[in-house]
């Protein structure tokens, strides 16, 4: 049975028809390329099934049971967990207590600062992320640091259905690969679906087992990693840049 | 000897650290300002560090710096709240229009004022979260209609603190010499520890800071944002309760109008809260409370009219303003 199951889901933006009508379903122990235009809705489908955004139409199945999600609190009581595009990190707010935001150890009513510092640093220190100090504020970090500290906010999470939202995008080539290494780890747990929005079809083929192309609000194209290729992908999207130049 | 020569950069380098870990806490600045003021009224005025002065000052400070502590709360949420000082003046009438019209005992009749506060910190939060007023709009209507609530039910005249109040309660809650003063310290050291090391706090700081990310983490930005005007509004009505068994009259000029309001805000902003949300420190509203009543005070010792107080004070604002944008971006880059 399929993790995670979209059916029939639309949203609309005022005039805006933002997803006309997506199917998609990943397993346990699968990974999902999404593929897409700028603004063909991957983030919105995101947003969706992360219960940030309500849709219009359709459905979302979790374990084949349909969920209704009222928010993003019920979506991670369900064990549903995003990376956002802007990683929505408090500049505020230590590292330590970005990684445990809305997940807070307490003791008592006290936060238990001592195990999150300890905890914060284990994981980073297992993902073979450099972050010197955790209780450094977020603002200080550099780009790809703060993309780490939120991969690892949702990775350490538990989450069963993780989604990730263009992870790659601040990355450098090392920690590019941290990060894809950390996917293929979980895909070994065979445990935790994953989603994953990403721009560079190099590195989606390369993690992920299947691939989808999400265009004009639909699922367009739907296929294992293994019977495609950079080339076939890359054909597959500039037409309809090309054709949506001839009409412009 | 090698040893002593290996521990005298140890010591230096903990000296440092610690002087560090001083000038990056936000309070120090004013705790300098604080205490370099006491030394120069003391030396200005051998009255200034009398137990009798330090009760005034105390006096003076106590129910601002409650109502400071609440208003930290809100900026650090991101919101604000001028319709305080007026709830502050309506508190006590509320407890004697309950007790001396329809016959409610003391306590429950100081409880119905409290929660007739926390509801209107729940109108304001609802209208600025739910219907997108800013709450400076929000509460700046909500400053006017209790302004005329408070009019029209007094008919603008003082009245006395209910006999059902007086004795120990009257004493306990404020006009006892060092009442207020505990009670503020009391107020200010719970809310210190909230705001820092619990989970309200965390999200108080999360929404003000950043409210988008928050709403991803799953934290109800609304909900927090209407918890802090209820929080306000609650300790607006215990300082002007406090007031009025302190000077032992309930009028509606005490606490009423801005002047409250603007000094609490006041507070704040020279203690180190940030009004564009995310930063705040609940001590340093009570340090930047403690430096105004200094002032004032100080002023009126050495003989100073009273009348460039509020020139001193609107200077004391604006440096600690700018003080504040340069240090926000020296920890930005990452210098502090």
């Amino acid at each position: 049975m399929a993790a995670l199951v979209v059916e029939g889901v639309a949203k609309r933006f005022g005039a805006l028809t933002a997803l006309e009508d997506v199917n998609l379903h990943v397993d346990r122990g699968e990974v999902l390329g999404l593929l897409g235009d700028n603004g063909a809705g991957k983030s919105t489908l995101v947003k969706i099934i992360c219960g940030f955004h309500r849709p219009d139409r359709g459905r979302i199945l979790v374990d084949g049971v349909p969920v209704a999600l009222r928010g993003v609190d019920h979506a991670r009581s369900l064990g549903i967990d995003t990376v956002y595009q802007d990683l929505a990190l408090v500049n505020e707010l230590s590292v330590y207590h970005n990684m445990f935001l809305n997940r807070e150890r307490r003791l008592g009513p006290l936060l238990h600062n001592r195990l999150m510092r300890r905890l914060a640093e284990e994981h980073l220190r297992d993902m073979g992320v450099d972050i010197p100090d955790v209780t450094v504020e977020a603002a200080k970090l550099s780009g790809g640091q703060r993309q780490a500290v939120a991969v690892a906010r949702s990775v350490y999470s538990d989450a069963r259905i993780l989604l990730l939202d263009e992870p790659l995008a601040a990355m450098g080539a090392k920690e590019a690969t941290i990060i894809l290494d950390l996917v293929a780890d979980l895909k070994a747990r065979g445990d935790v679906a994953i989603v994953i929005i990403a721009h560079n079809y190099a590195q989606a083929l390369q993690v992920c087992d299947r691939v989808n192309i999400l265009q004009q609000g639909r699922i367009t194209f739907d296929r294992p990693a293994a019977e495609t290729s950079v080339t076939e992908l890359t054909d597959l999207m500039v037409p309809s840049h090309r054709d949506r130049r001839r009409l412009a | 000897m090698s040893l002593a020569v290996a521990r005298t950069p140890g010591g230096a380098a903990l000296a440092r650290r610690a002087w560090d870990g001083f000038v990056r806490r936000r309070e120090a600045s004013v705790l300098v300002v604080a205490i370099g003021l006491v030394i120069y009224f003391q030396a200005a005025s051998p009255l200034f560090l009398t137990g009798d002065n330090l009760r005034n000052i105390a006096q003076a400070t106590a129910p601002t710096a409650i109502v400071a502590v609440g208003i930290v709360f809100l900026l650090v949420s991101g919101e604000i709240d001028i319709s305080v000082g007026m709830v502050a003046a309506l508190a006590p009438y509320l407890m004697h229009y309950a007790i001396d019209f329809y016959r409610v005992p003391a306590v429950p009749a100081i409880l119905l004022a409290l929660a007739i506060a926390a509801g209107v910190g729940l109108v304001n939060g609802l209208i600025t979260t739910r219907l997108r007023v800013p709450s400076f709009v929000t509460t700046l209507g909500m400053f006017y209609l209790l302004y005329g609530v408070l009019l029209t039910t007094s008919k603008a005249y003082p009245v006395a603190v209910p006999e059902p109040v007086k004795g120990s309660l009257q004493t306990w809650l404020g006009a006892g010499d060092w009442a207020s003063l505990s009670w503020c310290l009391l107020v200010v050291a719970v809310f210190h520890i909230v705001l820092t090391r619990t989970r309200w706090g965390l999200h108080t700081i999360s929404v003000g800071g950043n409210p988008l990310g928050a709403t991803e983490a799953g934290i109800r930005v609304n909900r927090v944002k209407v918890g802090n005007f209820m929080l306000v509004s609650v300790l607006g009505a215990v300082a002007g309760l406090m007031e009025a068994f302190r000077i032992n009259s309930i009028d509606p000029n005490i606490g009423g109008g801005t002047r409250i309001t603007f000094t609490a805000i006041a507070a704040a902003v020279i203690g180190g809260t940030a009004l564009a949300g995310g930063s705040g420190t609940v001590v340093g509203a009570l340090l930047g409370m403690f430096v105004l009543a200094m002032l004032q005070n100080g002023f009126n010792l050495i003989g100073v009219s009273a009348n460039p107080f509020f020139l001193i004070q609107g200077i004391a604002i604006l440096v600690s303003m700018i003080a504040n944008q340069y240090l926000s971006r020296l920890r930005r880059t990452g210098r502090s």
